[in-house]
């Protein structure tokens, strides 16, 4: 029987618009200290693996992976790269462990966005070349093709989208790693600028730089580290097609389909129901209810009411993104899903076991990749 | 033997008739040097070569850093090390960035310099060398030296060093 698989300890370097004081590599050993110290590891004796999230594109460095061990105690230890979010490295570390051969393994994930001159132009590279390149060249554009149907379809008042940055906003004042917190009224946000209509400039989130480490163990290496840690109790992550004029862009299939594969796992029929607290994309704010929906949260309540009844502020039923998600925390690429992971690690432990229960942790590969990953944690 | 297939030529591209659509990425970056590299490199404008030393294992890490890869402790005491030091290894490279033949070869080496811990140095280039002596390997264990750019031309730049050259009487 495969072991349990726990998360034993979390760092986090604060986010910050840019970091022109530390270099990647400063960035990351930070998160790792914090991280190991946190789970009471000594890195060079008990990590037996080591997975860090990057993309070449996004480093500047080809074959960025080989950068990766000595900052984060991995030299001559078993290292690889996942080419994506954290929380796809999240889930190869779950998958490590489940095969036994690996009782303790170190999840990695940062971003330097301010270290990129031209952030579009690395947008741009990841179009498809033959029919979408020479049409688009940022991905604000297909934000807005997804926002656009998304209300018109599921009938979402462009008040509620705005009241989502409200919130985020305000959450993030809460959290000390969060950057963007603030008081945020949501006609600033409907009245903002128009960046590809109905997207406006506050419903983006502003990009963020910072590194995120998160140490994963089996029972028995938990157990002896004496850490009663949160658990993962499901997992799932599904890509769509490539073709992005064949995407449902009201209802992201990939997210419905990546949260049943988690819920299955966990033995979780009622999502509404079991999940006490999620921490989900937010890149754009509709992508908060947008994702909602497709987690199937919202049970009887419509998109709108979820936000006019305060059913997912940090008092409500479900709260979502209660530490400011990435329009509060900023959005810091790949490093995404662990910054929610660690989000969520800080509210699993600040509220006990007895008080919740169940937390969903939610990320997507962004544009033009409609792919999603979920886990949930609970005790 | 005759292959199956329909055979083309360079000229086919070129004249459009094997389609293909032609981009080129426009990635820019401006890498922060953090705390580590940032003092290596200003001190380079000086002539000098930094190193970090791990207090714990007591390695001396140049180029410099603020982690020790081999004890994950921070290192913390700058130490200045020699431009002096031997040739681990080096190698005679005869293709240039875009692939092409190089006429004169471009020796490189890793060099462990006097004063960092062995086995730690720079990799760099290296001048009046004979490319046999890399090929017959008595280049190896070979001391060398620093020669600097002109103090008033260096910008704070691994190329402030233009290369290492033998040092006399070695």
């Amino acid at each position: 029987m495969p072991s349990d698989v726990y998360i034993i300890g979390v760092g986090s370097t604060r986010f910050s618009p840019s970091t022109p004081e530390l270099s990647f590599k400063e960035l990351m050993f930070e998160a790792a200290v914090k991280a190991y110290n946190d789970a009471g590891i000594d890195a060079r004796r008990d990590l037996d693996a080591i997975v860090s999230a990057s993309e070449d594109y996004w480093e500047g460095i080809s074959i960025f992976d080989e950068y990766i061990p000595d900052q984060l105690g991995g030299v001559l230890k078993p290292v690889f790269t996942v080419s994506g979010d954290g929380l796809w490295g999240v889930i190869h570390a779950y998958m490590l462990i489940k095969t036994g051969a690996f009782n303790i393994v170190a999840v990695e994930a940062h971003s330097k966005a301010s270290d990129i001159v031209d952030i579009n132009s690395i947008w741009r590279m990841a179009f498809d070349p033959y029919v979408i390149r020479p049409l688009i060249d940022n991905p604000h554009v297909l934000a807005g093709l997804e926002m656009n149907i998304f209300m018109e379809n599921l009938d979402v008042d462009r008040d509620a989208i705005s009241l989502v940055v409200s919130k985020n906003r305000a959450n993030a004042l809460n959290n000390p790693i969060a950057p963007y917190g603030s008081d945020v009224d949501p006609d600033m946000v409907s009245e903002s600028r128009v960046v590809s209509y109905p997207l406006r400039e506050l419903d983006i989130s502003s990009y963020s730089d910072g590194a995120v480490v998160a140490v994963l163990a089996g029972e028995t290496a938990a157990r002896d580290l004496g850490i009663d840690a949160p658990k993962v109790k499901g997992v799932g992550w599904v890509s769509g097609s490539s073709y992005i004029e064949e995407w449902d862009y009201a209802s992201p299939e990939f997210v419905w389909r990546a949260a049943q594969m988690a819920y299955s796992q966990a033995g979780i029929d009622d999502p509404y129901d079991s999940i006490d607290v999620a921490f989900i994309d937010d890149r754009y704010s509709f992508r908060e209810l947008q994702s909602i929906y497709a987690l199937g949260l919202n049970d009887g309540y419509s998109l709108n009411e979820l936000m006019y009844n305060g059913v997912i502020y940090p008092d409500g039923d479900l709260p979502v993104n209660p530490f400011g998600g990435y329009l509060g925390c900023g959005y810091p690429l790949l490093a995404g899903g662990l910054l929610k992971l660690y989000n969520a690690m800080m509210y699993l432990r600040s509220a006990g076991p007895d008080t919740v229960e169940s937390a969903l942790v939610m990320a997507r590969m962004e544009y033009p990749s409609p792919s999603a990953a979920v886990v949930i944690l609970g005790w | 033997m005759k292959l199956p297939g329909t055979p083309y030529k360079d000229v086919d591209l070129k004249e459009g008739r094997i389609p293909y659509v032609e981009d080129k990425p426009d990635a820019k970056y401006r890498f922060s040097a953090g705390i580590a590299m940032s003092r290596f490199l200003e001190e380079l404008k000086n002539g000098r070569i930094m190193g970090l030393k791990c207090l714990n294992c007591g390695r001396i890490y140049v180029p410099p850093r603020t982690f020790c890869s081999y004890c994950f402790k921070p290192t913390s005491e700058w130490v200045q090390v020699k431009d002096t030091g031997i040739v681990n290894t080096a190698v005679v490279s005869y293709i240039a960035a875009d692939r092409g033949r190089m006429d004169k070869p471009l020796v490189v080496a890793v060099i462990e310099l006097d004063g960092a811990s062995p086995g730690m140095g720079i990799l760099h280039k290296l001048g009046n060398v004979d490319p046999e002596d890399v090929k017959n390997g008595k280049i190896f264990g070979k001391r060398v030296r620093a020669v600097w750019r002109p103090e008033e031309e260096r910008t704070g730049s691994i190329t402030d060093i233009l290369y290492f050259e033998p040092m006399e009487g070695d």
